[in-house]
């Protein structure tokens, strides 16, 4: 019973995170500026950590989240240099 | 699914709950990302995935593996406190970038920069 | 010792940090994470950050709550807001200044933090010269109350801890 209730649960979380990273791609491709861009990447890298915290309730490993954890580094990295880059034009100045 | 039949009801179906809730969320900001019309109305939307979203689902997580573990697994709080210390600051980074862009190009959807004179206003409060 | 506290929060938190990650309380495990998390907060101390003073620190737990109790509040508008069908010629959205008394440094840096992280209000600059700050806000009903709303629920409060 509480098999199949986790079960059902894990599936429509992925399935709901999957739809909501297809989401965050289409405004990286239909833009219309760089700022919706970089937002949208933002978003997908959350998007990504949250599913990689359900794939490790799916399979009972806590490897998922080491991955989740770097998921979370790096997205906070790349945003905070892209938005740099957008207001300056360059990164290291 | 293998280990998931060694979960009690009583804590299979909070798990699931919060995870629905988690992803429905982290969804629904995403939705917004594509439904919302300028730039600074999607600044809000992922913030529901970045905040409720993702605590819901590591709740969920700490939950389903103190329990299969039975030992306090508390390693979760780490990407909370990450989460919680990195958002803001990068939507600030980036509404920053976005209003000096559209500054520079005398977009007028962005208030100008304050003049020196409506400084009298703050001695008020 | 006053002017020692951020540094003794730094190792205490590296250091939780740390158990947290190895997952492991061993003699070694344990000697290596308080030679890092005392390394680190030195390395911090270098760096000469701006003095922090706190006081009132009894009235945390109850910011704590509220900001918890604000962020559900405003997660459940916005995800309306979002998904409602063809709400958006109804719904305004816009900037409002909003003056400010507060100067600390930490204080301005937890206020900007709160309101950017409750969904519906992002923190967008703050100009230091004239104290004001630019809120960007989802649902604009009437700026007045936005800047009533910081000032009197957080603002102030801020102030009794940071000031």
């Amino acid at each position: 019973m509480s098999a199949t209730v986790l079960a059902a649960a894990v599936l429509a979380a992925q399935i709901m995170l999957a739809v909501a990273m297809g989401c965050s791609v289409m405004r990286i491709l239909r833009g219309p500026r760089a700022q919706d861009r970089v937002l949208a990447l933002d978003t997908m890298y959350v998007n990504a950590a949250i599913l990689m915290l359900v794939f490790g309730i799916r399979t009972g490993s806590t490897h998922y989240f080491h991955a989740a954890l770097l998921i979370t580094l790096l997205g906070f990295v790349a945003t905070a240099a892209l938005s740099k880059f957008l207001m300056r034009g360059e990164v290291i100045e | 699914m293998t280990h998931a039949a060694d979960l009690p009801l009583w804590a299979a179906l909070p798990v699931a709950a919060l995870l629905l809730l988690g992803a429905g969320l982290a969804l629904a900001g995403s939705i917004g990302l594509v439904r919302l019309r300028s730039f600074y109305d999607r600044m809000h939307a992922p913030t529901l995935g970045t905040t409720l979203g993702i605590g819901c689902v590591l709740l969920a997580s700490m939950l389903c593996f103190s329990i299969l573990q039975s030992r306090l697994v508390l390693h979760e709080i780490l990407i909370a406190a990450f989460m919680v210390i990195t958002t803001p600051v990068t939507l600030m980074l980036l509404a920053r970038a976005a209003v000096y862009r559209d500054r520079q190009e005398g977009s007028r959807e962005v208030p100008p920069l304050p003049p020196a004179a409506p400084r009298a206003e703050r001695t008020e409060g | 010792m006053r002017r020692r506290l951020p540094t003794c929060v730094a190792t205490l938190g590296l250091f939780a940090m740390w158990l947290l990650l190895t997952g492991n309380v061993s003699p070694g495990s344990l000697l290596l994470g308080a030679v890092l998390a005392i390394a680190g907060s030195a390395a911090l101390a270098a760096l000469a950050p701006p003095k922090l003073s706190l006081r009132r620190l009894s009235s945390v737990p109850g910011l704590l709550r509220d900001i918890l109790v604000e962020i559900v509040r405003s997660n459940n508008a916005v995800a309306r807001i979002i998904l409602r069908p063809g709400g958006a010629k109804t719904r305004r959205s816009g900037f409002v200044r909003v003056p400010l008394d507060m100067r600390s440094p930490y204080g301005l840096a937890a206020l900007a933090c709160i309101l950017t992280a409750t969904p519906g209000t992002v923190w967008v600059e703050y100009d230091s010269s004239d104290g004001t700050m630019l809120l960007h806000v989802l649902d604009l009903i009437d700026e007045e109350a936005w800047v009533r709303i910081v000032k009197d629920r957080w603002e102030r409060r801020l102030m009794e801890i940071f000031e």
